[in-house]
């Protein structure tokens, strides 16, 4: 299973090692990331393997948003199953 | 990969426009819980939807989490209860409160079913259900109650019409103290589906496998700021903007569905493709008919605005999913819509502008407060009206009121929550009761001979 993780606000220093590190400490792969600014926001958006995941999904998920917290109250991290994208955006 | 630009609306769909999954609802058939001692049946109902939902909830949340959406509601739909009063005889309120039990027991937040289907007239069972339905509104917190008057293929049972009258407004008294509740759990139908997700009005209908999933959806905050990107294009753009909008919404809904299916081990059933507003700002379908161009919900032009709105909504929606069925449109529930609550409180939004408009939409007149002293007979004859429009226009209305005991124009009411707050409207006061009293039935109209 592929899931999206989305971290959408301030730019903070260490965001994406936090994230990328939270992922390899419970096995998750990052397959593909990409970075940008939109409209004054700082965007990061990674599609990662969660099949190995050696904790349940919905437990990583919460961890994630909880990292989110942590480094800004303003940084959203949203962890989201692929097919969520797959079905709103492709027929 | 899925570009960028698709995950950030759907992440701000989710988190600013209020898109969510309203309900995912089990349909649970309990016509294998039949049993002439009315006690032995309760015990069976009990112990079927107990193992048939058991996992709803969680399997809800579950569904939640990991694919980042909201789902609302978890909530079940049974068999009419009218029909097991049939075989059992006895107190049906017994039945109601067998199915709070149950609704406690698995966690969800309503069990709809509680009805009666006496559009050509009355079987055993429907008479004693539909007295005990104030007792049995006032005496539970999750049960939602509804009866069918009327069809466009049977006419309208003006008998049960008259009763229905008479029925509301004992539900509102019996539950006077607790701004009259029981009413916005009691909905009059003509042409009422059979596999609608949505409560109040939500049963599982004869023709209806043992135990089915329905879903439906949600987002008139999305269609709105998808308006509100493009405000000078002309209504052919506004109704392909909203079609594709509810398209997108549409295609969560079915994904939901078939997760959820597939994890209860239950067939999927249906998606009703419906905009349900909530009292939170931002998720409201008057705002979208505001957006289009409206002063204010309920100046000229409204009815034809909401037209548009409907149909597009189910054109966009139909594509997306494998069965669509139940509601299917744009709802308009007063006080549970923060522009239409606006409205009503400026005096610009009407009851009779609201009959307008359920002749173009998905439903009828719902939640709608009413004076307190308004009649058992008006009531009827409002009923009676709406009735028609379904009848005569092959498609489902209904009629949710609330008389406010001891209220009068001008007042309010507050439910709280999602059922939400709303002033009283006034209501014609003209006496129908010499028309109501005829009783009888309405013929069905010439357009019901298809064959």
């Amino acid at each position: 299973m592929r899931s999206v993780i989305t971290v959408v606000g301030k730019d903070v220093v260490g965001i994406l090692a936090a994230v990328s590190g939270l992922c390899a400490e419970h096995s998750v792969n990052v397959i593909e990331v990409s970075q940008s600014i939109l409209q004054d926001m700082f965007c990061m958006i990674m599609l990662t393997d969660v099949s190995r995941c050696d904790i349940p999904f919905t437990q990583f998920t919460e961890e994630m948003e909880r990292l989110g917290d942590q480094h800004d109250p303003q940084l959203k991290i949203h962890v989201m199953h692929e097919d969520i994208f797959n079905s709103m955006h492709r027929i | 990969m899925i570009n960028t630009h698709d995950i950030l609306e759907t992440i701000e769909m989710i988190d600013n426009e209020n898109l969510d999954i309203r309900t995912i609802t089990m349909g649970i058939s309990l016509l294998s819980c039949c049993d002439a001692d009315i006690d032995a049946s309760c015990r069976k109902i009990y112990e079927k939807i107990t193992t048939k939902a058991r996992d709803l909830v969680k399997v809800g949340e579950d569904i939640e989490r990991e694919y980042g959406i909201p789902i609302i509601h978890k909530r079940i739909a049974v068999t009419p209860i009218s029909m097991l009063c049939a075989v059992s005889g006895g107190d049906p309120v017994k039945y109601a409160l067998a199915l709070e039990k149950a609704s406690q027991a698995v966690g969800v937040n309503f069990i709809g079913g509680y009805s009666a289907l006496v559009h050509k007239g009355f079987s055993a069972g429907d008479e004693a259900l539909i007295r005990s339905i104030p007792e049995a509104l006032a005496r539970t917190e999750h049960i939602c109650s509804s009866v069918n008057i009327g069809s466009t293929k049977a006419g309208l049972n003006m008998d049960a019409v008259a009763m229905m009258g008479r029925t509301v407004k004992a539900a509102a008294e019996a539950t006077k103290d607790r701004d009259c509740i029981g009413c916005a759990k009691l909905v009059v139908f003509c042409n009422a589906p059979e596999d609608n997700p949505f409560m109040a009005g939500a049963f599982h209908g004869v023709g209806e496998p043992d135990c089915v999933i329905n879903v439906g959806v949600s987002g008139p905050g999305v269609v709105r700021s998808a308006l509100a990107k493009n405000p000078n294009g002309d209504l052919s753009e506004v109704a392909d903007i909203i079609k594709k909008t509810a398209f997108k919404i549409t295609r969560v809904g079915q994904l939901v569905a078939n997760v959820a299916a597939q994890r209860l081990g239950v067939p999927f059933g249906i998606v009703d493709l419906s905009l349900a507003p909530t009292p939170a700002v931002g998720d409201s379908v008057a705002h979208i008919l505001e957006e289009m161009g409206l002063e204010t919900c309920g100046a000229a032009g409204t009815t034809a605005a909401l037209a548009l709105l409907n149909d597009a909504v189910k054109k966009g929606g139909v594509m997306a999913s494998s069965h669509v069925g139940g509601l299917s449109g744009a709802f308009i529930p007063v006080t549970e819509d923060a522009g239409m609550i606006n409205a009503a409180r400026q005096g610009v939004l009407k009851i009779e502008k609201l009959e307008a408009m359920t002749a173009v939409c998905s439903v009828g007149l719902d939640m709608i407060v009413v004076p307190g002293d308004t009649t058992a007979e008006v009531i009827s004859a409002v009923i009676a009206d709406e009735a028609a429009i379904g009848m005569v226009n092959s498609k489902t209305t209904a009629v949710r009121l609330i008389p406010a005991i001891g209220k009068e124009v001008g007042d309010e009411l507050n439910f709280g929550g999602l059922l939400g707050s709303g002033p009283v409207m006034a209501v014609s006061k003209a006496s129908p009761l010499r028309f109501i009293s005829r009783g009888g039935r309405i013929p069905a109209p010439i357009q019901s001979l298809k064959n």
